[in-house]
């Protein structure tokens, strides 16, 4: 079947050029040749239509030269030629048949043609049909691209034309596609478009919704009685679609009523009718109010020295006695039916696309505060101390980066040393802060909470004083630039997936120390009960000191991915902190688990408030912290809660 | 005693911790003015059914009701069940220790309870001379003005008593008052609390045998959660099933 | 009957004593009224200070009496600051507006004025409305009382949320933290009707006082401040030296206890939370128009943790301790910033103080709370302690 039907194609082609084999391109050239020497819009069209019909295979050529003003006429006897240097002398010849040389001339005896900006398009648009077929596939490619990229009617044809020649098969689906995309902006016949907007039903690319959207554009009009011809979108009565004003004023840009007399107009009057301190009998120092001023202009008006105010019945008579609706520019409603069932699908698909990528963005939010609440979360649950210094510990490790960064300018070799150091540096200060404070407020929440905030000013500041004010570059390497896309709307950051995999190697991590190791066997036994783990040979000291640099060093490395993400500065911690309170508070103190669920919903929560406020994500953190403390409401201790008596009080 | 209308009924009340049941079908009764022993081994859930009763615990089924009409004392707070009338002491002694003993009685005597009355408080001399009474009722007359922290641990023991019957309740809990105690003082902490039982009621959990049968009263015998006898403490002394879980370790 | 509380603490008539004497000292020698010993700015700078004294007071009720660490009583302070703040800013603004529209052809209408506000007050954040929340903005007895109740009813409603479900110690801390740091990004915003980042400007000029120098009407904030700071110090020692006082110390040691003597600790706590909260908004209402100027970054989490700091290096529990933490403190820091200290040449480094001052509160703080739990009222009582064996 396929074959036959290639055969007859073929059949039909040869069939043409044989017809139309008639004349070579010098002869066209030679009997439009004024038509040649001055063309314009209009009048080039014949000349390409006659072209075309030659069976020539040089026509391209003839284009491209003429359109690059490489066209030049011989004016001793009118015969066209090619020039390809214009400034050699004499100037060498091409036949515009062969392409071979065919002679030289003196530069005053040629004339070069100059077609304008006008003609060189359509000489464009008829030259992509040739590109359409070209041997090379990189042409026909850049010619699809060229297509897309500035359609016009003609198009149409050119590509119903090649797209049953086309052997590549991607090449063939993008012309198949773009051909419904001309389809739908270009054909004539109803039919055809709606086929082809049907055809796009859930199709998420953007040129899709930049044709179908125009096709749904409308226009909100007035008139006695909605006309026949009318393609209506929506009927819109005064205060439901459409305000009083909006309306009344829409009647008078259609010249349907008379333009109403607007405060500054009338106050305008007024002033133009100042006379001896008066206006129409009244004082001008008592038209301090809008009734005064109103009472004015109607003394004026009475006068007949300004025109009367509209009424408000009159406006509502006018209002009264006409339609409002909103109406398709587009005539066919059978298009803009299908236009509309077609986006709203894609609206569909979209949303749930968006809905994806939210909550990949979701993910990697929860992991960055997984990573920065995790430690926090260890040292309270074990320990029941806040250490407000938390923060200032994010912030030694990201400068630690910065420093490593400094002295080793690989940077993925930099960052590779800095990991573990950033760890080292911040378990170190951690350990030393619970040897120094932590250990002698024992017992005294409160006392540490403030304690350690202390410390945290004092941190910050030294790190003001050490690195200055200004913000420090963490430069990623190469291999985390980027982002993965999978379409428009989804994609990711390397830097975020890098950032995810690390929090989920941290989770493993810690589950791993916490539950299969005798460390973790102990850590767990002084959170429950420290005095019965003590009489059994548990030395808590010791615990709690390794716990709070465990706790310390992992916010340390958390400071190196978060600097990678932004810049390194003194307030870097701080400006995490209340979110790691936050997460711990709402996870469940003393659980990693809770953590991992305190960090979901924080991150959660932040993308899909911002989601549905997108401009505003001061407000989107508001309403978070205000539904924190609601939720606190209904589970104080946590999303995980530890229950019955090892709670506690 | 058997004249004597009840004055708290707990019925059918269970509750589990973590899958452990605390309390297991818990019923008992006690009357208006009566001096009453709790005993049992470890885990045996007394302190739990005083929290159940005070507000601390709720229950996850049962129903307990005090006073005539009964009131449902599940559905209260702590704070609104102690004005009530329901009165607790703590096993450890917690009295308010940075404040003078005269300070810690007069919180506790029985009075509106309510911040805005007493942010217009101002005592008077009844207030002065009931709290006088009561010190020298708990022996400690002289030591009015110290702060409560310097006392010694049974004279800790006593003001709390003290602020137990400041609060003027109709009942009574009273757990292991006798703890650390020299035997001088839980003479007296023994007369403190029969004489408190002549017009009240008085629930004492307690360990110490000795101290039981000093106390002289019907003895209810909890174990796994449920009451395993109750009688005289002859009665539940030679109960087997006593003897077998607690007595005859 | 029982002796009136001035009799039995001797401490509130001297604070009483001290600060009218301090008050009259820095008025003789102010440019304003005296001598012109102290300037106008160092004059306003001391009413600053009788300010924070009385949020610090308001701290100490809070905290050292009723042992609720709240770490949210500047957004208190900040919002009676933006109540009274809009008054001064809109009635300034409206007598300019009218000045300026004397001129035009038709005398003014009310719709004119408000719309010329508008766009003056609004113009910087791009819009020319004025928002819902300033429909009082034009009458300052209506402004005076929002300036009470619109921290009370903040204090009341997340207070009730807090207290009821029973969320103590570090997490309360922290949930008024997150109150605070939600208050602060909601005024950070442009159409949060508070002028976003530029807040309240301009507020050292009153209202129908425009003939009336700065250094006359920084005296008149000393009085005022002071005379805050006396009612402020006699009102609470009166709360806490009565049964209340005995409560709410009660509920901070052992709040289980408290419940089983029948007192309502929620209750309790509630009340201390908002009467307090109004003490710091008060406390911030005469604050801002000595400064002049508020914005949201005055109402950060910082500002509050600060709070607490003075309250604990002054000395908890004691209302003179908080004072005492206020005053040092904060006259010493604006001391070390303001660069009025020497430099130390180290020879290889030289430490200057403006960089190096936080690093030294900070650690000192540290030390205290270590080694001198009961701040510098502690030693205070100790000195007096030992004179009196």
């Amino acid at each position: 079947m396929f074959r036959i039907l290639i055969a007859t194609v073929m059949l039909f082609i040869t069939a043409l050029s044989v017809s139309a084999q008639s004349a070579d391109l010098q002869t066209i050239l030679q009997e439009n040749s004024k038509a040649v020497e001055r063309s314009s819009r209009t009048t080039i069209s014949p000349i390409l239509d006659a072209l075309l019909e030659s069976e020539s295979t040089n026509i391209s050529t003839l284009l491209e030269n003429w359109q690059s003003k490489k066209l030049w006429m011989r004016k001793s006897d009118g015969l066209f030629f090619f020039v390809e240097n214009s400034d050699a002398d004499p100037i060498e010849l091409i036949d515009i048949e062969s392409n071979e040389v065919a002679g030289t001339a003196d530069k005053s005896d040629l004339k070069e043609l100059r077609p304008n900006s006008g003609v060189r398009a359509v000489m464009a648009s008829t030259l992509v049909r040739f590109q359409l077929i070209d041997e090379d596939q990189i042409q026909r490619t850049n010619a699809l691209t060229a297509i897309e990229r500035d359609p016009d009617e003609s198009h149409l044809d050119v590509l119903r034309g090649t797209i049953a020649d086309e052997p590549v098969t991607a090449i063939k689906t993008r012309m198949e596609r773009l051909e419904r995309l001309l389809t739908i902006r270009f054909d004539k016949d109803s039919t055809a478009r709606v086929d082809a907007i049907t055809h796009f039903a859930g199709d998420t690319n953007i040129d899709v919704r930049a044709v179908l959207n125009p096709i749904l554009a409308t226009q909100i009009k007035t008139a006695k009685e909605i006309p026949e011809t009318e393609n209506v979108a929506q009927r819109l009565s005064v205060g439901n679609g459409i305000t009083h004003d909006a309306a009344y004023q829409l009647l008078v840009d259609n010249n349907l009523a008379p333009q109403r007399i607007t405060t500054k107009a009338r106050d305008a009057a007024l002033v133009a009718n100042i006379a001896d301190g008066k206006i129409g009998g009244f004082d001008v120092a008592s038209l301090n109010t809008e009734a005064r001023r109103i009472e004015a202009y109607q003394a004026l008006a009475s006068k007949e020295s300004v025109p009367p105010f509209i009424t408000e019945e009159a406006a509502q008579a006018a209002l009264d006695a006409h339609v409002f609706y909103d109406a398709y520019i587009e005539q066919d409603s059978a298009v803009t039916d299908a236009a509309r069932n077609t986006v709203r699908s894609i609206n569909t698909r979209v949303g749930a696309f968006q809905v994806a990528d939210l909550g990949l963005d979701a993910l990697s939010l929860a992991s960055i505060y997984f990573l920065a609440a995790i430690g926090l979360a260890i040292t309270f649950g074990v320990m029941g101390v806040i250490n407000m210094a938390h923060g200032e510990f994010i912030m030694i490790g990201a400068y630690t980066g910065y420093v490593a960064q400094q002295l080793i300018p690989d940077y993925t070799l930099s960052l590779i040393v800095a990991l573990p150091l950033a760890f080292v540096v911040a378990f170190g200060a951690g350990v030393a802060l619970e040897r120094l404070v932590i250990r002698h407020l024992m017992h005294r929440p409160l006392e540490t909470l403030l304690a350690t905030f202390g410390i945290s000013i004092a941190l910050q500041q030294l790190a003001k004083n050490i690195f200055g004010t200004q913000a420090r570059p963490l430069t990623s390497p190469a291999w985390l630039d980027g982002a993965w896309v999978y379409n428009d709307i989804v994609s990711i950051s390397y830097i975020r997936i890098a950032i995810f995999v690390l929090a989920l190697l941290f989770f493993a991590l810690l589950l791993f120390i916490l539950n299969r190791t005798r460390l973790g066997l102990e850590v767990r036994a002084v959170t429950q009960n420290p005095r019965m783990a003590s009489s059994m040979g548990i030395n808590p000291d010791k615990i709690n000191m390794l716990t709070f640099g465990l706790g310390s060093g992992i916010a340390g490395i958390a400071g190196v991915a978060i600097g990678l993400f932004g810049q390194v500065t003194s307030e870097l911690g701080s400006n995490y902190i209340v979110q790691s309170f936050m997460t711990v508070v709402v996870g469940g103190v003393g659980n990693i688990w809770g953590t991992l669920a305190g960090a979901s919903m924080i991150g959660g929560l932040q993308k899909i408030i911002e989601f549905f406020n997108p401009s505003n994500t001061l407000a989107a953190q508001t309403f978070m912290i205000i539904f924190i403390i609601i939720f606190i409401q209904f589970r104080p201790k946590g999303i995980i809660a530890l229950k019955g008596r090892a709670a506690g009080d | 005693m058997s004249k004597n209308p009840t004055l708290l009924e707990v019925s059918g009340v269970s509750v589990t911790f973590d899958g452990f049941r605390a309390i297991n079908n818990l019923s008992f009764q006690i009357g208006s003015a009566e001096l009453r022993a709790v005993i049992g081994p470890n885990g045996a859930g007394k302190t739990t059914m005083m929290d159940i009763i005070t507000g601390k615990t709720r229950p996850d089924t049962g129903k307990v009701t005090y006073g005539r009409p009964g009131k449902n004392l599940l559905k209260m707070n702590e704070s609104a069940i102690a004005r009530v009338g329901i009165g607790r002491k703590f096993q450890r002694p917690s009295v308010f220790e940075s404040q003078t003993v005269f300070d810690n009685l007069i919180m506790a005597l029985k009075k509106s309870r309510s911040p805005l009355d007493v942010v217009f408080y101002r005592r008077d001399d009844s207030d002065v001379s009931k709290v006088e009474k009561l010190a020298a009722e708990i022996g400690l007359a002289d030591q009015l003005q110290r702060l409560s922290g310097e006392l010694s641990h049974g004279q800790k023991q006593w003001l709390e008593i003290g602020m137990l019957l400041a609060q003027d309740p109709q009942l009574l809990l009273v757990d292991e008052p006798a703890a650390g105690m020299t035997p001088e003082e839980r003479e007296k902490t023994t007369d403190i609390l029969r004489k408190a039982a002549e017009t009240r009621a008085v629930v004492v959990v307690e360990h110490d045998m000795e101290f039981v049968r000093r106390l002289d009263c019907r003895v209810t015998v909890l174990h796994e959660g449920a009451v395993l006898a109750e009688g005289s403490i002859d009665h539940v002394t030679q109960d087997q099933a006593v003897i077998d879980v607690y007595l005859g370790r | 009957m029982e002796r009136s509380f001035l009799i039995r603490q001797p401490s509130v008539l001297i604070f009483i004593g001290l600060l009218a004497l301090f008050t009259i000292g820095a008025t003789i020698l102010s440019e304003g009224f005296g001598l012109g010993l102290i300037s106008t700015s160092f004059i306003k700078t001391l009413g600053k200070t009788l300010c924070l004294c009385l949020i610090a007071l308001a701290m100490d009720l809070v905290w050292g009496y009723c042992g609720i660490l709240s770490l949210g009583h500047f957004a208190f302070f900040g919002l009676g600051g933006y109540m009274i703040g809009m008054w001064l800013m809109y009635a300034r603004t409206e007598q300019i507006v009218i000045n300026s529209l004397a001129n035009a052809p038709l005398p003014p209408t009310s719709g004119e004025i408000r719309d010329a506000i508008g766009s003056q007050i609004f113009g910087v954040v791009g819009g020319s409305e004025i928002p819902t929340i300033w429909t009082f903005a034009h009458s300052f007895p209506i402004q005076l009382t929002l300036v009470v109740l619109v921290p009370g009813l903040l204090a009341l409603v997340f207070g009730w949320l807090a207290f009821r479900s029973r969320v103590t110690g570090v997490y309360l801390s922290i949930l008024t933290q997150a109150m605070t740091l939600a208050l602060a990004l909601y005024l950070f915003q442009n159409d949060s009707g508070l002028r976003g980042n530029n807040g309240l400007s301009g507020l050292q000029n009153i209202p129908g006082a425009s003939n009336v120098s700065q250094d006359t009407i920084s005296i008149w904030f000393l009085w005022a401040s002071a005379l805050a700071l006396g009612l402020g110090y006699l009102f609470a020692a009166w709360l806490v030296s009565g049964k209340f006082g005995s409560v709410i110390r009660a509920i901070r040691d052992d709040e289980t206890r408290v419940r089983y003597l029948g007192y309502s600790v929620e209750a309790y706590k509630l009340v201390v939370f908002v009467i307090t909260a109004v003490i710091a908004a008060i406390a911030g209402a005469l604050y801002y128009p000595q400064a002049g100027i508020i914005n949201p970054a005055e109402i950060a989490p910082i500002a509050s943790i600060y709070l607490a700091v003075w309250v604990a290096i002054g000395g908890r529990g004691r209302l003179y301790g908080a004072i005492i933490g206020a005053a040092f403190v904060s006259l010493i820091s604006s001391w070390f910033t303001s660069g009025q200290v020497p430099d130390v040449p180290l020879g290889f480094y030289t430490v200057k103080w403006v960089d190096w001052w936080l690093v030294l509160l900070g650690f000192g703080f540290v030390l205290v709370t270590l080694y001198a739990p009961k701040g510098l009222g502690g030693l205070f009582d100790r000195l007096v302690r030992r004179q009196d064996a």
